[in-house]
């Protein structure tokens, strides 16, 4: 149970080596410091930049969701666990960040639950460029989705189902967009 | 594996059970002390920073980024051309400005307002479903909740969070939003309540009397609040585009054009003191023409 197991290829089965040892602590240590404070600064330059200029683009339908990109490509490099915290702590900066008026935890919840679905496809090998456009696109769609139900639910806000189908179209679209951002960094890692 | 599996779940359950109460708690405390902190927190800190972004982004909004070229002649002179273009253009946006300053002046004058200018800086995402902007304004420029905002067209909103340099600001189209007003040349008064669009329709009326006479062209003021707090009298809001026909009903009900045009909100004024009189209908602009002037879309 203990040396062999993932050792494919190394020809002595006595002794763990060094390397799948490293490997091992290399992969569960995700709160590594450094990059909690890369990830937070990404983050929070993501809904400066969409607050102050992406909404005032006057585009289409939805704004394009640059926060929700950055959750899904850390998710991404760090599996669920960091998906699942950076979608909180992202949706409670979204919910508290001025001129935000809504019910604080609404996007904290959407985000995290986001998050964590993302770092979960992520870690089932969903890896490949396209795969990873399709998984940025289909949490856009699930996050407005899933905004407008909490919305439904908490603060009784009945959002008219044509106005959130556009929104879900032009969010999907937009995030296919800025996709490349996030598949080139998940690309990298590996 | 399975432990990892089971922490998962933990972290899962500990996201929506604080998340949840989080949000019960915020909706039944309104600005109570724990997250009402958090929130003017986030004002304190965030505000000063969307003001910076929104400066470093509104000359790179009116300009489009020249490209750096190589030093051949046609390369240099296609720059030389864009960099005069782009003066050219942003002495027309310094005009464009001039121009809506002078408009808002001349409102609040009409109204007597003293207001304070503000620009927008920020503004919510779309797909929040919610319609508030974020001002350069804020508690040191005298600004405080349940203001008046204006621009040069019409009623902006209400301001409801302050900070110490920001403000953020309620649109009169959002689904919470909910003004008195009154119809022009008449004592007909109703609630104006947001639709959530930014387009024509942006507004829906509910005349209080059902009895009400309201057609297509008729233009509204606001009522104006108690203690002029949150909505001061007599601001144009908008015209009736159409009227609902619902034989029966208690009330008469119409959808509204705004005057304001949400899509470009930039320069807006916080009318930081109540009026000694309602000018009633004194700061509506003249009628072009005596029949209905504003065309049907």
């Amino acid at each position: 149970m203990s040396p062999a197991t993932p050792s494919p290829a190394t020809p002595s089965p006595t002794t763990p080596s060094p390397t799948t040892r490293s490997h091992n602590t290399r992969g569960p240590t995700l709160l590594h410091s450094t990059q909690v404070v890369l990830g937070a600064a990404a983050l929070l330059t993501a809904l400066v930049v969409q607050l102050t200029v992406l909404s005032r683009l006057g585009l289409p339908g939805a704004t394009p969701d640059l926060v929700l990109v950055a959750v899904v490509g850390l998710a991404l490099r760090g599996g669920p666990d960091a998906g699942l915290a950076a979608g909180a702590a992202a949706g409670l900066a979204t919910d508290l960040v001025p001129p935000a008026d809504a019910a604080i935890g609404r996007w904290m919840l959407v985000l995290g639950l986001v998050g964590y679905a993302a770092g979960r496809a992520g870690e089932r090998g969903l890896r490949s460029p396209l795969a990873s456009v399709a998984l940025v696109a289909g949490s856009a769609g699930a996050s407005v989705l899933l905004y407008a139900a909490t919305g439904l639910l908490f603060d009784d806000l009945h959002a008219p189902v044509g106005v959130v189908i556009r929104l879900v179209a032009s969010q999907v679209l937009y995030a296919v967009f800025l996709s490349p951002l996030v598949v080139h960094g998940g690309g990298r890692r590996r | 594996m399975r432990r990892d599996a089971r922490s998962t779940r933990v972290l899962l359950g500990l996201l929506v059970l604080t998340s949840v109460s989080v949000i019960v708690v915020d909706r039944g405390g309104g600005s109570g002390p724990p997250l009402g902190a958090l929130r003017s927190g986030a004002a304190a800190v965030f505000g000063p920073v969307e003001t910076a972004a929104a400066a470093v982004a509104r000359p790179v909004r009116d300009a489009v980024a020249g490209s750096g070229g190589r030093d051949s002649d046609a390369a240099r002179l296609a720059r030389e051309n864009a960099e005069l273009r782009r003066r050219l253009r942003s002495s027309d946006q310094a005009r464009a400005r001039a121009a809506e300053l002078d408009r808002l002046l001349r409102v609040a004058g009409a109204g007597q307002w003293p207001t304070v200018p503000a620009r927008v800086v920020a503004v919510s995402a779309a797909q929040g479903l919610r319609f508030t902007v974020t001002i350069d304004a804020g508690r040191r420029d005298g600004l405080r909740p349940d203001l008046t905002v204006i621009n040069g067209d019409g009623l902006v909103g209400r301001v409801t969070t302050v900070g110490p340099s920001t403000a953020t600001v309620l649109l009169t189209i959002d689904p919470e939003s909910s003004v008195g007003a009154r119809l022009e040349r008449s004592s007909e008064i109703g609630v104006l309540t947001g639709r959530g669009t930014a387009g024509h329709s942006g507004l829906h009326l509910e005349l209080l009397d059902g009895q009400a006479r309201v057609a297509a062209g008729d233009r509204l003021v606001t009522f104006g609040s108690r203690g002029a707090t949150p909505y001061v009298a007599g601001v144009p809001i908008g015209a009736v585009t159409r009227v609902a026909r619902t034989p029966g009903s208690l009330t008469r009900t119409a959808t509204v054009r705004p005057y304001v045009d949400y899509t470009a909100l930039d320069l807006v004024g916080v009318v930081v003191q109540p009026p000694r009189t309602d000018p009633r209908d004194a700061v509506l602009p003249p009628r072009p023409s005596p029949s209905t002037p504003s065309p049907t879309p």
